[in-house]
This record gives C-alpha cells, sequence and structure tokens, in this order.
C-alpha cells in the first residue's frame, strides 16, 4: 500500500547552486508520527516546503493522499497541515481573527465550536482576543499550531514545533500529537531533541547533507543499531588488559580501575560467559558490573558521523 | 473556485485597513485639501478658466485620480509585501488556492480601500468647490478600473521589490512625475506641440482625461481611446502576474 505521503527521488538546487535534497524517497505511513532527524542544514525544512508547496522541486515526484502536490494542489494541499520552524505571525492580528483566517483560506465553512475546541486544547482560549504581539513565544508557537489544526488536516508537519518551549510545555505538546493520532491524523516532526523522537515517535528518519540515510521503526532501529555496554570495575586497578583478553572488545578505563566492554545484543553471542570466564582466569576480582543501553542519539550521532 | 478563501484573505485585508483607518483615510484627504486651497483657491483665481471650466474644478478629476492611483499602488504593494517580509507568506502557498485567487483577494481588498479614499476625497471636493457631475456611472467605471488596474500594477511591485525602499522606489520614481505630467493640472493643449506628442506616451493622461471627461463631458483625448488604454495596461499587468505566479518569481525558493 503506497503511504499518504510519497515522495520520490526529490531532488531541490537552490537557485545559488546549492544541492539541498539529493534524491530522497520517503513513504509515509497512514496515521504514523514520523520524526525527522538531522543536523542543522540538513535539508529537512526544505523536504517539508517541497511536499507543502512552498518551495518548488528541482526534480521528482510527490504526492499526498494519492495527489499530485503540483498537479493536484487542491486535494494534496486540502489535506495539509504545517506549523513552519520560524515564528511567522502577523503581530498586529488577534489570536482568534489569525486561526479563522487560516480555516477560511484552506476553503473550509467556518465552524467556531472547532476553534474553540483547538484553541483549549492548545491552552490558548482564554487568550483568544489577545493580539499576537502580546503573547509569549511560546504562545505564538502554539498559534502556529492552532492555525494548522484549524482547517483538521489530514497530515500534519511540525518544524520543530518544541524548540524554545520548555519542559511542561514540551510534553503538553506531546499530549496534542498523540491525541491527534489517536484521531488518525499522520503526523510528520523534525527535531533537534532526540529524546522528543525517542518519546513520540513510530519511525524515525535521519536526514544528514541532503540525503535521506535511513527510515527505521523506532524500536527496530533501537534494538538493531543499539549497542550495549558493559561497565567492569575491579578491586585492583589495571596497568594493561591481559593478553589472554585482548580478542574481546574492551577498553581499559583512564586509572585502569574499571574495563567498558562493548556487545551487540544482536549477535549471536554476546560474549559474556566466555569474558568472565577469562576475566576469572586472568585472576582478576570484580567489584561491580553495570550495563547501559545506547540511546536514539548515540544512534543518531554515530550515523552522521559516519556519513561526514 | 475556492470562494472561502478569496472571502478570507480579502476580510483579513479589509479588517487591517479598518484598524488603521485614521492614516489611511486622513492623510491622502489632507493633503488633497491643500491642494484644493493652494491649487483651487490661490492660483486658480488667476487662472480662472481651462476649457470653459473653472480651474479649481477642473483638477478635481486629477487630483481624485492622483491619490486614488498612489493609494492603489501603495495599498496592493504593501499587501502582498508584508506577508513575504514577514513570512506568513508560507501560509498563503500552502494553502489550497490558485493564484487568480490570491490576486483576487488581495488586489480585490487594495481596490476597495481605494475606491473608498478615492470616493471620500471626493466628497471632500464638494465641500471647496461647486462640482456637478456629467456621467455619474462613467465616473465610477472609470474609477474601478483605475483601482483595479493600478491595484495589480501595485501587487506587482509588492511581489518585485526585496526591500521597503524598493517598495517606495516605484511610486515615487514613477507614477508621481506621471501623475503630475499627466495633465492633472492643466489641460494637455496648453503644452507646446512637441511635448503634446510626448505626453501620449503617459498613460496617466488616458486616465485622467477620460476621468474628466466624465465630470464635464469634454477631454484631451477621446473617451474611447482612453478606456482602451486602460483596458490594455489592466491586461498587460494581468499578463505580468500570470507569468509571475507561473515561475514562482520572487515568492518561492
Ligand atoms: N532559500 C534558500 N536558498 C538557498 N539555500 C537554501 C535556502 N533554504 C535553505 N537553503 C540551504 O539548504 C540547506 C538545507 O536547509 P534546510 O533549511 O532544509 O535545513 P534543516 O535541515 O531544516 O536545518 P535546521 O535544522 O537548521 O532547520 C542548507 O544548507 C541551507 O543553507
Ligand atoms: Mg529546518
Amino acid at each position: 500500500m503506497p503511504g499518504i505521503v510519497s515522495v520520490t527521488d526529490l531532488r531541490k538546487v537552490y537557485d545559488g547552486g546549492f544541492e539541498a535534497l539529493k534524491g530522497v524517497n520517503l513513504e509515509i505511513r497512514k496515521g504514523e508520527i514520523l520524526a525527522l532527524l538531522g543536523p542543522n542544514g540538513a535539508g529537512k525544512t526544505t523536504l517539508i516546503s517541497a511536499i507543502c508547496g512552498i518551495t518548488t522541486p528541482t526534480s521528482g515526484v510527490i504526492e499526498v493522499g494519492g495527489h499530485n502536490v503540483q498537479t493536484d494542489f487542491r486535494a494534496s494541499r486540502s489535506l495539509i497541515g504545517l506549523v513552519p520552524q520560524e515564528i511567522t505571525l502577523e503581530p498586529f492580528e488577534k489570536v482568534l481573527n489569525a486561526v479563522r483566517f487560516s480555516r477560511g483560506l484552506f476553503g473550509k465553512k467556518a465552524d467556531e465550536a472547532y476553534l474553540e475546541k483547538v484553541l483549549r486544547q492548545l491552552s490558548l482560549w482564554d487568550k483568544k482576543d489577545a493580539r499576537i504581539k502580546e503573547l509569549s513565544g511560546g504562545m505564538k508557537r502554539r498559534v502556529l499550531i492552532a492555525k494548522a489544526l484549524s482547517h483538521e488536516p489530514r497530515v500534519l508537519f511540525l518544524d520543530e514545533p518544541t524548540a524554545g518551549v520548555d519542559v511542561d510545555l514540551r510534553k503538553e505538546m506531546w499530549a496534542v500529537v498523540r491525541a491527534l493520532k489517536a484521531d488518525g491524523v499522520t503526523i510528520i516532526l523534525t527535531t533537534h531533541y532526540i529524546e522528543e523522537a525517542e518519546a513520540i515517535a513510530d519511525r524515525v528518519g535521519v536526514i544528514a547533507n541532503g540525503e535521506l540515510l535511513l527510515v527505521e521503526d523506532k524500536v527496530k532501529m533501537m534494538e538493531q543499531m543499539g549497542k550495549k555496554q558493559m561497565r567492569i570495575e575491579l578491586q585492583q586497578p589495571l596497568d594493561e588488559i591481559p593478553q589472554s583478553m585482548a580478542h574481546y572488545d574492551l577498553v581499559r578505563g583512564e586509572d585502569g580501575s574499571f574495563l567498558i566492554y562493548t556487545y551487540d545484543t544482536q549477535g549471536e553471542r554476546t560474549g559474556i560467559t566466555s569474558l568472565f570466564a577469562d576475566i576469572a582466569k586472568a585472576g582478576l576480582v570484580l567489584k561491580d558490573v553495570q550495563t547501559s543501553q545506547s540511546t536514539l542519539e548515540d544512534i543518531f550521532v554515530d550515523l552522521v558521523k559516519e556519513d561526514a | 473556485m475556492n470562494l472561502q478563501a478569496i472571502l478570507a484573505i480579502y476580510k483579513f485585508e479589509m479588517v487591517r485597513f479598518f484598524r488603521t483607518i485614521a492614516q489611511s483615510v486622513v492623510s491622502p484627504v489632507l493633503s488633497t485639501s491643500l491642494y484644493f486651497v493652494v491649487f483651487g483657491a490661490a492660483i486658480g483665481s488667476r487662472i480662472q478658466q481651462v476649457d470653459g471650466i473653472s480651474y479649481a474644478a477642473f483638477i478635481v478629476p486629477g487630483l481624485v485620480m492622483l491619490s486614488v492611483l498612489t493609494q492603489s499602488l501603495t495599498n496592493a504593494a504593501f499587501g502582498i509585501y508584508f506577508p513575504k517580509f514577514i513570512g506568513t507568506i508560507y501560509e498563503i502557498l500552502s494553502a489550497p488556492v490558485s493564484h487568480l485567487e490570491i490576486v483576487i483577494g488581495y488586489v480585490g481588498a487594495a481596490a476597495t480601500k481605494s475606491m473608498i479614499i478615492g470616493l471620500i476625497i471626493l466628497a471632500t471636493a464638494f465641500a471647496f468647490v461647486d462640482l456637478h457631475i456629467l456621467h455619474p456611472f462613467w465616473m465610477l467605471s472609470f474609477l474601478v478600473l483605475t483601482c483595479l488596474s493600478f491595484s495589480l500594477f501595485g501587487f506587482i511591485i509588492g511581489i518585485w521589490a526585496k526591500s521597503f525602499e524598493q517598495l517606495n522606489l516605484v511610486p515615487m520614481l514613477i507614477v508621481t512625475p506621471l501623475v503630475f505630467l499627466g495633465g492633472s493640472f492643466y489641460s494637455i493643449s496648453m503644452l507646446p506641440e512637441f511635448w503634446q506628442k510626448v505626453t501620449l506616451f503617459n498613460p496617466v493622461v488616458y486616465l485622467v482625461s477620460g476621468f474628466r471627461w466624465s465630470f464635464f463631458g469634454q477631454a484631451d483625448v477621446g473617451v474611447g481611446i482612453s478606456l482602451v488604454m486602460i483596458v490594455v495596461f489592466l491586461g498587460l499587468c494581468l499578463a505580468v502576474i500570470g507569468w509571475i505566479f507561473r515561475t514562482g518569481y520572487r515568492l518561492k525558493s
């Protein structure tokens, strides 16, 4: 089944000649939350802009809900809500008016009850008559979200929705995102906070230098790419790793008081049993053992490093 | 046709107009009143009659035109430049609206604003000058056509402009001279023959002349020619706008 958003061989060369997207292929599944991770300048915003019609692709095909975004833009764009990365709002406009405008612009009949629901959900209802310039940064960002939701989109793009938003509010936004997902809305968000992707995404895509390095189920990705590390603390510091244990992926801690053993949880054997046997044979006495699993962040950093 | 969208844009723009209604109306009314006083009363008392019309009355159509032209240009230019400048244009570009609908919304609003201002100025004129309009229907038609075509022109400038300086450049550098040399304050026949010929390349001449005809029943150039020229200008602006949207010129990166 084709995804609700389908991007094929998308290239974007900006006027100056800079190639911001180098042939991106992406299928976004209906109803999922997809997090796009990538360093600054990776091409995340460019990808979103191309899908939403803000920038014209140099080549490639984009479809939303089966509608080509260039030839059938009315049908495709009606499905899309976009929360841009930058806070762009008319400063003198009143909150409720701004949201009404968005709904009208997308060709939807006025529905005050629905707009009230959206504003309440985003804790903006008591600010409905305030002018945008009177709001705090976090509130403005929520107004952008309210505008994007005002026309009941089926696909919602959130370009760094939680940048500059405090922890409480971030959690609130995650709740909103989850509620939308429960309504069947497909959500694509870009973020620099890996915990955010870890917390709410179903799948994670990693972009660097205009290329989509991978798109993977979050859990699977963490399983597959995740490495475990074991920290083995010793009674007596060690000057060097004994010859008998040289074939293990071991690193001696700074003062020799501990060893770090890295192993692959997906490997056939973790090698833990034999490592412990060899430790005993070498006459080392253990003080403590801890294991830790790499986070999405470690995976991400590894991937982007490899790509560079 | 996404009528809701046209209406949304139109309303949004009109709300902005009414939010600053005092500024929008006071300054053009004040400056035109000054023209009436200085040119109509002070100088007019010396010139007395042009083509059999009192000078004070003679300059009214030109002055209304002058305001309507500049208002249309600046309103429409600013209307589309502002969202471009602050970035809210993203929403228009990502909405299911066609280019035509965007133009109708913005240009319609800008034309309405200058129409309102034009009518207010005309009303002010009645306070200063003894006037009656011979062809009210044609007067309104010329007014509407001018508002529309120069709002379209302003829309183009607003899209083209990359800075506030550029935004003011065209109205300042081109339009004001064209209007002053367009026969607002004098009859073309008062000029030396050579300059009469040159003047015929000035589109504003046709506007002012046609508009003046609707007041007094006489004009520098034939009304038919005036009408045709305005429509040609309107078509030209439409063609340029069509091209802008096809290519995304200065709208999309
Ligand atoms: N309008 C433009 N003209 C020229 N180059 C551009 C334009 N917009 C973006 N770029 C370039 O394209 C590249 C990708 O930019 P993009 O905004 O898509 O990155 P991003 O992944 O969203 O980064 P960030 O995390 O900082 O938001 C950058 O190198 C940027 O300089
Ligand atoms: Mg970005």
